[in-house]
């Protein structure tokens, strides 16, 4: 593995403080993602591909963004792995690089109605953007 | 009793009925909720990373305030107990952060997670007693089926937050028995709305808000209660099907004859 891309796969584990290591491939937290249809890749992919080191696919997942930091598989997984911690981890390596923010103030005023709580709005850019 | 208290940003604007409701049940229960002076929003999501710092402060601020009128410090708001209570969490057991922290805020006395933060379910279940409660009741919500809904912000991880179980909570439906109605239990209950992502993929969010209301329905639930604003939205504009969904302090109030 290339130096950069294992420095990452380093900060990830470290910001996150989770240890993949720690997972027996039980699958609890994929069984009970209530977001699991949305996602590519699954919170027990998670948790293997960043032990692999294979990161560069999670870099680019749709499953960074429909993560619902539930916190369901955290509460559930057996071996304390918390992969919504790692999730929101590879989440923060790609929204810290200049320009990669996925949600934008000029996006807001098209998804607006009357009823929405800024609770709602406050989370959105605290997940999506930097 | 006298509490220091935290609205947040949404009982102020889209959930002021969840924050009239709160005062004037309290009022009736002989609780003075004291609002700090300045607070600001939590921030809605609890930062998960271990080198977010900027992202803990307001919630920092907002416990050594409470820490230093010598008060517990009470939410309302699913969200705001659970980022204000984890965050004080890290600030007792996570050394890195706390020093961090303390050197953004520079203050007289440092803070070392001091407070203890409440719920109002909470001080109405360990302070005022649901025993209590019930007699205090004027109007009893008698032949009411109501289901508690947990969703997710107040019960996990429970390592944490040590409000309820958090596969088989009790406290809301021990909560509707005290004002006469009856808990309706349905698996849902604790299983996610879909929260934020309604504004990222409200197919999603449709999906899970619809999902809750099902399971409620299919045990008899009539209504739905709940602490977290952003709940109430999904579970009343995203849930298809879906039942009429009240905050608890509303039915509260009701229940204390001060609605």
């Amino acid at each position: 593995m290339p130096d950069q891309k294992q420095e990452l796969v380093e900060t990830i584990k470290r910001i996150s403080g989770v240890n993949p290591r720690l997972c027996m491939k039980c699958g609890k937290c994929s069984a009970t993602c209530p977001a699991f249809d949305a996602m590519d890749y699954h919170p027990h992919q998670f948790v293997d591909m960043v032990d692999r080191g294979q990161i560069d696919k999670l870099l680019a997942s749709k499953s960074l963004y429909t993560c619902l930091s539930c916190f369901a598989c955290v509460e559930r997984c057996p071996r304390t792995v918390e992969p919504a911690r790692l999730i929101e981890a590879v989440r923060l390596a790609v929204i810290r690089q200049q320009g990669r923010n996925h949600f934008k103030a000029d996006q807001l005023p098209g998804l607006l109605d009357e009823d929405l709580p800024q609770q709602a709005i406050a989370s959105a850019f605290r997940k999506y953007s930097k | 009793m006298v509490f220091s208290y935290f609205p947040g940003c949404t009982l102020k604007t889209k959930a002021v009925e969840l924050d009239r409701y709160t005062r004037k049940s309290a009022e009736a229960l002989g609780i003075e909720l004291r609002e700090l002076p300045e607070w600001q929003c939590c921030g809605a999501v609890y930062p998960q990373a271990k080198d977010e710092i900027a992202t803990k402060l307001s919630s920092v601020r907002a416990l050594a305030e409470a820490r230093d009128e010598g008060l517990e410090l009470v939410t309302v708001c699913s969200g705001c107990y659970h980022v204000i209570k984890r965050v004080n969490h890290d600030m007792q057991a996570d050394e890195d952060i706390a020093l961090r922290a303390n050197n953004y805020m520079k203050l007289d006395n440092p803070y070392h997670g001091e407070t203890r933060v409440l719920h109002f379910l909470e001080v109405l279940r360990d302070r005022v007693g649901f025993d209590e409660l019930k007699k205090k009741v004027v109007n009893p919500l008698t032949g009411r089926k109501i289901g508690a809904y947990y969703g997710c912000m107040l019960l996990r991880p429970a390592s944490e937050l040590d409000f309820d179980d958090p596969e088989n909570p009790k406290i809301i439906e021990d909560f509707l028995r005290a004002l006469g109605a009856e808990p309706v239990v349905y698996a849902a209950r604790n299983e996610c709305c879909g929260g934020y992502v309604t504004l990222e993929d409200k197919p999603l969010a449709v999906k899970r808000s619809s999902a809750v209301a099902a399971s409620a329905r299919a045990q008899g639930a009539e209504a739905l209660i709940t602490a977290c604003p952003l709940c109430m939205y999904n579970l009343t504009k995203n849930a298809e099907n879906g039942l009429p969904v009240y905050y608890f302090t509303e039915l509260l109030a009701e229940a204390l004859g001060v609605k």
